[in-house]
């Protein structure tokens, strides 16, 4: 079953045709990755998905819903997260406090009550077992500002995981992260994926790890649909290999 | 066990100040005006990270509201009107003076809060400097429409009831009223800081564009913010009217110059963003100003000028920024090795 469907998509910024005439599917329960060059418009086509900016063209329906007219928490809400290319975390907060502010609300109808009750001993502890989760268990009583680049980077996937997503969007995971990590995450990316029921959605730079987690890769290139396929295919692929070529 | 002590200590000190320091009665209820005003500028401005300079906005819808309720609910004869130095009174009866004051201040509360949720629709949407020189001309704007309505004074001001004989001492009763609205208010905020809530400030604070990524109602959160500094505002304008007896629209009403910066720099300097931060801050900036105001007549505000100058630019993050950055085991950062 299609979870997220992006069709017919474009987005220019000015003269800078960004995204156009995009189409893609993301299959309830996959891993599915995007590629392409810096600068091929990969992180637009999340920053529409999401809500960020208005699209120009085309349409986007997360588990049938049209939400190309949503704004941000709203999509949010529907149960479709987004990590961020640079990070964002809340730097003044500890840890802890991260992960605390990005359980759930517990619906509408507890409303203010809730709002104004402490956080409960469970999510307390469901945020200790996904910190460990992520190897930062030690760190969690620590302002996550003080955290290296790579430590937030884990940080934001773990709070992200805390809110219980359908589909999470994952922008550039392994980006800053200490190569001899890479491994660990990429596991931990699948075990999110089969044991925690989370449908993924990755842009990645490093092919090689992209080539070992995604099982469908969409390949863009200067703002266009340049190639789509099965990792092996999308590898060997002659236009996908020039167009990393041209671009470094 | 030490910080307990100090506590009962304070307290019973404070409570018995009337009779301890008479002559200082309503410098006192000033200070702890001041420990009201920069609680509530807090929330906004250090805890969600909102730099506001309108909140005295509030203040002086609050202190209007009040007088108004407090003049018409009980006379509507001539005969009650007394002349005062500065224009002409309501005198009341024991029972009315308290009645009208009491719904006055109800009242108050009511519509700071009703104005806070109008207002914060149409400008909270807003960030960064542009929040800030919006709420700006807010003081500035209400200061110049009071002073042309008739029907609380125009520019020549307004005055507040007669207290009534027969129930001690007026300055007395409203140290006690801004004695408890802080240790209340002081309450209401650990409260909330320990809540949800106070996380959901803080991440609205840190970046507000991931709190919206990850779903948070935003908006609705920061206009509840609002609502609950324009309701402790709104009460502390309807007591300091009464408190000052005279209510000028520009110089006691929306007092931009004063307390509503004042009510900045104390939090500047105790630390934004923490629960202790205003409250020390608005105990030293007051008596630093008192003093000032006392020992170097004619060039006080020189010195306050100075003062504020020192503040910005020597303690950026306030006392308790500072104690934290010397002590971040005390404020609870620490690696802990999984056991
Ligand atoms: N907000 C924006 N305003 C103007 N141009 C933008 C904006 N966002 C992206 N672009 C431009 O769109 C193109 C695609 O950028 P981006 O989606 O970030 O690429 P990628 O993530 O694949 O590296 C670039 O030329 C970039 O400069
Ligand atoms: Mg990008």
């Amino acid at each position: 079953m299609t979870m997220l469907e992006v069709k017919n998509v474009s987005k220019s910024f000015g003269g800078v045709r960004a995204n156009q005439d995009i189409s893609l599917n993301v299959p309830e329960g996959s891993i599915i990755g995007l590629i392409g060059p810096n600068g091929s418009g990969k992180t637009t086509m999340f920053n529409s998905v999401v809500g960020y900016h208005p699209i120009d063209e085309g349409n986007i329906r997360f588990e049938g819903q049209e939400i190309s007219k949503l704004r941000v928490p709203e999509i949010a809400r529907l149960g479709m997260l987004r990590t961020f290319q640079q990070t964002r975390i809340y730097g003044e907060m500890n840890c802890m406090d991260n992960m605390r502010i990005s359980a759930p609300d517990e619906g509408g109808g507890a409303g203010l009550r809730h709002l104004f009750s402490s956080v409960s001993a469970e999510i307390d502890e469901h945020a200790e077992e996904l910190l460990d989760f992520v190897g930062l268990h030690s760190k969690r009583l620590l302002l996550a500002g003080n955290l290296s680049f790579g430590q937030q980077k884990l940080l934001e996937f773990a709070m992200a995981l805390m809110r219980k997503p359908r589909l999470l969007m994952l922008d550039e995971p392994t980006a800053g992260i200490n190569p001899t990590l890479i491994n660990g995450l990429i596991d931990r990316l699948r075990r999110a994926n089969s044991e925690f029921g989370i449908t993924l959605f990755v842009i990645e730079h490093n092919m090689r790890v992209i080539m070992n987690l995604a099982e469908h890769i969409y390949c863009l290139a200067h703002g266009k649909m340049l190639a789509e396929g099965p990792p092996e295919e999308i590898q060997n692929d002659q236009r996908v290999v020039d167009a990393y070529l041209g671009a470094s | 066990m030490i910080k307990n002590i100090a506590f009962v200590v304070g307290l019973l000190l404070s409570l018995a100040a009337p009779y301890l320091f008479p002559t200082y009665v309503t410098l006192l209820a000033f200070v702890w005006l001041m420990v009201v005003l920069s609680l509530s500028w807090d929330i906004i401005g250090g805890q969600m990270g909102y730099n506001s300079f309108g909140n005295i906005f509030f203040f002086g819808i609050g202190m209007y509201v009040s007088a108004v309720v407090q003049r018409d609910m009980f006379s509507s004869g001539v005969d009650r009107f007394a002349d005062v130095a500065g224009g002409v009174a309501v005198r009341l009866s024991q029972s009315e003076y308290f009645i009208s004051l009491g719904v006055g201040v109800v009242l108050a509360a009511v519509i700071c809060v009703l104005a806070a949720i109008l207002l914060g629709m149409a400008i909270l949407s807003m960030r960064g400097h542009y929040f800030a020189i919006c709420t700006l001309g807010l003081g500035i704007a209400a200061g110049e429409i009071a002073s042309g309505i008739d029907y609380i004074g125009a520019g020549s001001g307004m005055v507040t009831p007669i207290y009534p004989e027969g129930a001690g001492s007026r300055e007395a009763f409203y140290y006690y009223y801004f004695f408890a609205l802080s240790v209340g208010t002081f309450l209401l905020l650990s409260k909330i800081y320990k809540s949800r809530f106070g996380l959901v400030l803080n991440a609205i604070r840190d970046d507000e564009d991931k709190a919206e990524a990850m779903g948070l109602h935003t908006t609705r959160y920061k206009t509840i913010a609002w609502s609950i500094a324009a309701f402790v505002l709104g009460i502390a304008g309807a007591g300091t009217g009464n408190l000052v007896g005279f209510i000028d629209p520009i110089d006691v009403a929306f007092t931009g110059a004063t307390f509503g910066v004042w009510m900045i720099l104390t939090v500047i300097l105790g630390g934004k963003g923490t629960l202790w931060g205003p409250v020390i801050g608005a105990v030293i900036f007051y008596a630093t100003k008192e003093f000032f105001w006392t020992y170097l007549l004619g060039w006080q505000r020189v010195a306050l000028g100075l003062l504020i100058v020192v503040i910005v630019v020597f303690f950026p993050t306030g006392i308790m920024g500072w104690m934290r950055e010397r002590w971040p085991h005390r404020f609870g950062e620490r690696v802990e090795e999984a056991s």
